[in-house]
Order: C-alpha cells, then sequence, then structure tokens
C-alpha cells in the first residue's frame, strides 16, 4: 500500500506552496502534486509589483523560486504528476495520478486557473502561430511587428506594456468603453505612445494560412465587422489573448459545490461541504484573486486541515 | 540532447537524414523549462530511433519564425529534413511528443 499522507496538496502555485510550507512546518506530512511547472500562472508574469515584501524588479520566477525554497525546507514533498481522480468519500481521500495512487487525511485542492480562450474562429488552428497567451513566452518573436493585446483588465494592459518592449504597436482590443484595470496601470498605458485602442470591439475570427494573416473585429455596438490584414512587409502579427480565467475544476464537478462559472465554493476557512476536502487560491468562488490571498487561503487552509485531521483521527 | 544554434542547424536538422525532433524553447519560458526534463526522459526512451534537440529562440529568432515557430513550447518532428508534424502550447506535453514520435517512427 502506498504510504498514507496527512495532506495532499493539488497545485503547486502560490496557494499550494503556502499550504505547504504551513502544513510541513505544523510537522504533517505533506505531499503537493504539480501537472507541470511550480508556480502555476504567476511564473508567466514579468513584473510582479503588489506582493508585499517582495524584493524590487520581483518576477514570478524570483518570486516563486522562494516559495518553493521555503516549502522545500519545511519538509513538504513535491512531485510532478497529473492527478486524474480524487476519491473523496470515505475518511482516506484517495488521488489517483498517472502514474501512482495517492492516499491523505485531507487534500487542498490549489490547481488555480487558466487562461479564458476567446472562442472564435481560427483561434485553435492558430495558437503558436500568432495567436498567444502568454507574454513572456512569445513576445520577442514579435519584435517590429504589431501586436494586439485582447481584453481591458490589469493582465491585459500590464501585458501589453511588457510587449511594447518588443513590438512596434500594441493595440489593446477591450469589449467595453473604459478599461477595467486599476487606474495606475491604465495610466502609465495611456501614456505609452506606442499602445493604442480599439473600444467596443470583440475577436470575431482569426485567419491564416498556417500563420496569423489577418483578424476582424467585431463592433459591439453598431456590429460593424473590421478586418485588419498583417503589413505585406511583416507577413504576420501578434494576437495575445487576455480575456480573463476558467478555473481548474473539471475534475471536482458533480463532487463538490461550484458556482456558475466552476469556481468552488468553501467557508472563511477555505473548507468544502466535504469534511477533509479544503480548497485555496484562484480556484475557489471569491472576489479577488492575486498572489497574496492565494498565499492567504493557502495558510489558512493548512491549519484547518491539521485541525480537522486532530479532530478526526487523533481522539 | 543536442544544442541547435543558427550556425549548425541547417547541417543537423535539415540536411539530417532520419528522424530529428526539435524542441523551441527561450530562457523567458517558464513552460518551455517545465517541459525540459519530460523532452530528455523522452530522448533516452527513444535513444537510436530519434535525435533529440533543442534551439534557444533568443538566439534564433527569425530562424524560428523561418520554421513557423511564433509560439512556445513547440516541438517539431522532421524526417529527412521535411518537417512531418508539431506539437505546440497545451498540445506540448509529454504524451503529445509521444504520440507525434509514435505516428512516425
Amino acid at each position: 500500500m502506498s504510504k498514507l499522507y496527512d495532506v495532499i496538496i493539488i497545485g503547486g502555485g502560490p496557494a499550494g506552496l503556502s499550504a505547504g510550507l504551513y502544513a510541513a512546518r505544523a510537522k504533517m506530512s505533506t505531499l503537493i502534486i504539480e501537472k507541470d511547472r511550480n508556480g502555476g500562472q504567476i511564473v508567466t508574469t514579468e513584473d510582479v509589483a503588489n506582493y508585499p515584501g517582495g524584493i524590487e524588479e520581483e518576477t514570478g520566477p524570483s518570486l516563486v523560486a522562494r516559495m518553493v525554497e521555503q516549502s522545500d525546507r519545511f519538509g513538504a514533498e513535491r512531485i510532478k504528476g497529473k492527478v486524474l481522480d480524487v476519491d473523496m468519500s470515505g475518511d482516506i481521500k484517495i488521488v489517483k495520478c498517472e502514474e501512482a495512487t495517492y492516499e491523505a487525511k485531507a487534500v487542498i485542492i490549489a490547481t488555480g486557473a487558466s487562461p479564458r480562450k476567446i472562442g472564435c474562429p481560427g483561434e485553435k488552428e492558430l495558437t503558436g502561430k500568432g495567436v498567444t497567451y502568454c507574454a513572456t513566452c512569445d513576445g520577442a518573436f514579435f519584435t517590429d511587428l504589431e501586436v494586439f493585446a485582447i481584453g481591458g483588465g490589469d493582465t491585459a494592459v500590464e501585458e501589453a506594456m511588457f510587449l511594447t518592449k518588443f513590438a512596434r504597436k500594441v493595440t489593446i482590443v477591450h469589449r467595453r468603453d473604459e478599461l477595467r484595470a486599476a487606474k495606475s496601470i491604465q495610466e502609465k498605458a495611456f501614456n505609452n505612445d506606442k499602445i493604442d485602442f480599439i473600444w467596443n470591439s470583440e475577436v470575431a475570427e482569426i485567419k491564416g494560412d498556417g500563420i496569423v494573416e489577418s483578424v476582424v473585429f467585431k463592433n459591439r455596438e453598431t456590429g460593424e465587422l473590421t478586418e485588419h490584414f498583417a503589413h505585406e512587409d511583416d507577413g504576420t502579427f501578434g494576437i495575445f489573448v487576455f480575456v480573463g480565467y476558467i478555473p481548474q475544476t473539471d475534475l471536482f464537478k458533480g463532487k463538490l459545490e461550484m458556482d456558475k462559472t466552476g469556481y468552488i465554493k468553501t467557508d472563511e476557512e477555505m473548507a468544502t461541504a466535504i469534511p477533509g476536502i479544503f480548497a485555496a487560491g484562484d480556484v475557489r468562488q471569491k472576489s479577488l484573486r492575486q498572489v497574496v490571498t492565494a498565499v492567504a487561503d493557502g495558510a489558512i487552509a493548512a491549519v484547518q486541515a491539521e485541525k480537522y485531521i486532530d479532530n478526526k483521527f487523533e481522539h | 540532447m543536442l544544442e541547435l544554434t543558427k550556425e549548425n542547424f541547417q547541417e543537423s536538422v535539415l540536411d539530417s537524414k532520419g528522424l530529428v525532433i526539435v524542441d523551441y524553447w527561450s530562457d523567458g519560458c517558464e513552460p518551455c523549462k517545465a517541459l525540459m526534463p519530460d523532452v530528455e526522459a523522452l530522448a533516452s526512451e527513444f535513444e537510436g530511433q530519434v535525435v533529440f534537440a533543442k534551439l534557444n529562440t533568443m538566439k534564433a529568432r527569425r530562424l524560428a519564425i523561418s520554421q513557423r515557430v511564433l509560439g512556445l513550447p513547440t516541438i517539431i518532428l522532421y524526417k529527412d529534413g521535411e518537417k512531418v508534424g508539431e506539437v505546440t502550447k497545451d498540445d506540448a506535453n509529454k504524451a503529445g511528443i509521444k504520440n507525434l514520435i509514435e505516428a512516425h517512427i
């Protein structure tokens, strides 16, 4: 039989790493399972300006590296693996991965969220061919080319500014007539000569033969369609999509209560309706999804998991 | 894994006989770095059947674009110097790369 852990944490982003740190520090045997990269979404962010206590010129990778180091130091185990199923029905929870099965007294779900797709024709076919969701991955390919940043929230506007390091021109395309991003971020964008705006518009279609060649925008007020073609000398341009996130909760559909978008509902102590199952970070229904709230969730979830285990198993 | 550069790409990939798989990555691409151990594991698994190579696109941006690589990570399989298949972004994972190889081996 496999080792019985006190706590298994699914997801190695800020919420999971914080839960791992608190759980291991409380001397619980702790396993963090991460499916691809430590740190989750924040590692694709170039500039982390609003995490209290962060160092100057903090980047997503630099912050995450310190979190991983800290969680490791207290003895949380980390493995790379993809969770296929979680059996939450018994007192011992069973986490089934592709290559092994693990057991624990409590599970903390910190699977986070992933970028939402536009859902228009051509998007899937041209992903990695001009359509992308990661500015730090792909920005350099568009050196001296044009790019469009789709969205109007903090991420869209911040990444648009990051892309001006490479691109000749960055056009923010937003479905409303004003940005949703924080005022300080908006101000910087409005003062940046390389940034232009298309308002009240969404992407209707992306076209190209193996590479992005044109994009069709639809004006949401007039219904008018406008097709934008790549300059002849360029041959292509970039479409960077930042239209929000979707929670990674498919595994838990029908098992845990969620809101209509799929975010897991918890109480203030990060507990779900199933005893021993907690959720932390972006995957939860909450009002502010930031590193600072993710790590707070992780800490609370770990402490509550410890209390739950003490009551359930030690008495 | 074979380290590719602008200088050796033609010889090592395009003029090469048999199967060559190229992992396009860059310093700024965290998903690429997370994928690299899986690619290295596949390199051991398919040793002698497929040549595994990697290209840092930060140092060879034009070359990458000439291969129609505009997003990372992208893994392209070449046979006798011709592109025969590729996986990118979400599909560029261990299972996706393995399927790609097994379809052409």
